[in-house]
């Protein structure tokens, strides 16, 4: 196997609890974890387990407590310039309209205005948000605002793409749609992805691999499951067939002991 | 398209609805105002109504002023031109202190809210300082800049400064740390974070706070001239208290009102256009 595009090496991440001194809560234990290149990696795992904290230590927000972070091959220092981010909340600029949300990367970068304009609407227009280049993030649908996010990431061209429950805010219809629509941008040039998620069926339809975590605290992973169907995928047709229930119904059975035991700590807390 | 057609003839229709009932309202505002002069009038002069609190006619008139009194001397002070001078001196004071006042609270609220060892630092003498009751600086501040317009510019923007200190910080510091984390992954600098993350959320909460510090700078000039000075509008409202002529201090305060409405009707402007994206509370309309 060539270098991965991304490397988490004996991850531990440990905070300080915010109450009693000396206390501590490891939110992430041991975990060792890559992304092969032009890979899709998807990361399930009950609520609370940890997943975003992981995403966060690949992103170079937050600095692991032990482990290490290769991207392609280099220890990671500071932020993950590699990677695109896409985020579970609305991280778009409410000051910008759309056009300038999506160039603002570029603008980061000093590419003069007339350039960053050209490529932020080659880029709305492929996101399919032509005509809506000067509304604001509050004019737009939650599904709108989505692909200005997309297309603000994917326009920098990141080597690997981190996505954190980007969909779970959204209604089904329009997640089946948008989870069509990263499957095609996806296709088009193989890049490395880092999806996390806690839907199993957005999982499977989407990866190439499904990993499962533990539930927390001191999550790791305990499973790994190759995601055999044929590219390219229709999400909504693919969920139908028997090579997907029969996945599905596997991985499930590994998870379910995790989730009932997340869902019985965040009971009794 | 007919029925893209129907949408836009319904909110044309929506539209005039609005627009007359405005006008209705604008009609009452008018009709309130003049029954409160008519009011006044009718207490104030002399032998009109029969004296049931004053013992002598003349004393209402002259503890209360007279509406059409009041008028002929704005009139006079507008026609004749004496009242610009005053005018202009009130306005420059104000605009100078709300510009300095502004600019100073921007930059100290951004470096407090950015660096926490500044912040815990001057974090008690920022509180002392506010709660200071600041109006008794004025006559000290006529003391050390003298009786012309310096030392009413500094104390309005004693009073500008932590209306919009305190916004700016509050801006800062809530900042979404997601749009925040967002700009880092897309490459921003520290100097660009300023430049295109916090210093546009920390706008929005100062032109939030822009009423109360234009209404505050104004304050601060009238209030300077009123304890000493040689100029401006609160210099003439002390005058006539000093001769008990009531018609030219209500007319003053008048004249003062006016204006204020009219830097409030401005600040107003400048809001909706420099906030557009702002999402407004309530964009439907009721039919």
């Amino acid at each position: 196997m060539s270098t991965p595009a991304l490397l988490l090496e004996r991850i531990t991440c440990t905070f300080a609890s915010r109450e009693g001194q000396g206390e501590r809560y490891t939110a992430v234990k041991d975990t060792t974890l890559a992304v092969g290149a032009g890979e899709f990696v998807s990361v399930v795992g009950p609520t609370g387990c940890g997943k975003s904290t992981l995403l966060n230590v690949a992103a170079g927000l937050l600095l692991p407590s032990s482990g290490n972070v290769r991207v392609l091959g280099e220890p990671l220092a500071g932020i993950n310039a590699k990677a695109g981010y896409m985020f579970q909340a609305e991280s778009l600029m409410p000051w910008r309209n759309a056009l300038d949300n999506v160039l603002a990367g570029l603008e980061f970068a000093g590419i003069d205005r007339g350039e960053a304009e050209k490529r932020a609407r080659e880029w709305l227009d492929r996101v399919g948000l032509t005509g809506f280049e000067h509304r604001y993030p509050h004019e737009l649908s939650g599904g709108m605002r989505k692909r200005v996010a997309l297309a603000q990431i994917l326009i920098l061209d990141p080597r690997l793409l981190l996505m954190d429950e980007p969909f779970s805010a959204l209604d089904v219809q329009t997640r089946q749609l948008m989870e069509n629509e990263l499957l095609d941008l996806w296709s088009a040039d193989r890049k490395s992805v880092l999806f996390i998620t806690h839907d199993l069926e957005e999982a499977i339809a989407l990866s190439d691999r499904v990993i499962v975590l533990s539930a927390g605290p001191a999550t790791h992973p305990i499973g790994e499951y190759a995601i055999d169907l044929p590219r390219p995928r229709d999400v909504n047709e693919i969920r139908l067939t028997p090579r997907f229930l029969e996945l599905h119904a596997e991985i499930w059975h590994k998870m379910k002991n995790e989730v009932l035991k997340g869902y019985a700590r965040s009971r009794k807390s | 398209m007919p029925e893209a057609a129907r949408v836009e003839g319904e909110s044309e229709g929506r539209r005039t609805h609005l627009r007359a009932s405005r006008g209705r309202l604008a009609l009452y505002h008018v009709l309130l105002l003049g029954g409160l002069f008519l009011f006044w009038y009718v207490m104030t002069e002399p032998g009109l109504i029969p004296p049931f609190y004053f013992d002598d006619p003349m004393r209402a008139k002259f503890f209360f002023g007279q509406p059409h009194v009041v008028f002929k001397r704005i009139w006079a002070w507008f026609a004749g031109g004496s009242i610009y001078l005053h005018l202009g001196v009130t306005l420059l004071e104000t605009l100078l202190a709300f510009a300095i006042g502004t600019v100073l609270g921007l930059a100290f609220g951004l470096w407090l809210a950015l660096s926490p060892t500044a912040s815990t630092l001057a974090d008690p003498y920022i509180k002392a300082m506010n709660a200071m009751p600041r109006v008794i600086l004025a006559p000290i501040f006529a003391v050390w800049f003298g009786l012309g317009i310096t030392s009413k510019v500094v104390f309005g923007v004693t009073l500008v400064f932590f209306i919009v200190f305190f916004n700016v910080y509050q801006g800062v510091k809530e900042v979404s740390p997601v749009v925040l984390a967002n700009a880092r992954m897309l490459g921003a600098s520290r100097q660009q974070l300023l430049r295109y993350v916090y210093l546009p959320s920390a706008t929005s909460w100062v032109f939030s706070s822009l009423h109360t510090s234009i209404g505050l700078a104004f304050v601060g000039a009238v209030v300077g001239e009123y304890l000493g000075s040689a100029r401006g509008v609160g210099y003439l409202i002390h005058q006539a208290e000093g001769v008990f002529d009531i018609d030219t201090v209500l007319a003053g305060i008048l004249v003062l009102t006016m204006f204020a409405l009219i830097l409030d009707f401005i600040v107003t402007q400048i809001e909706s256009r420099l906030l557009v994206w702002r999402p407004r509370a309530a964009e439907t309309e009721r039919l």
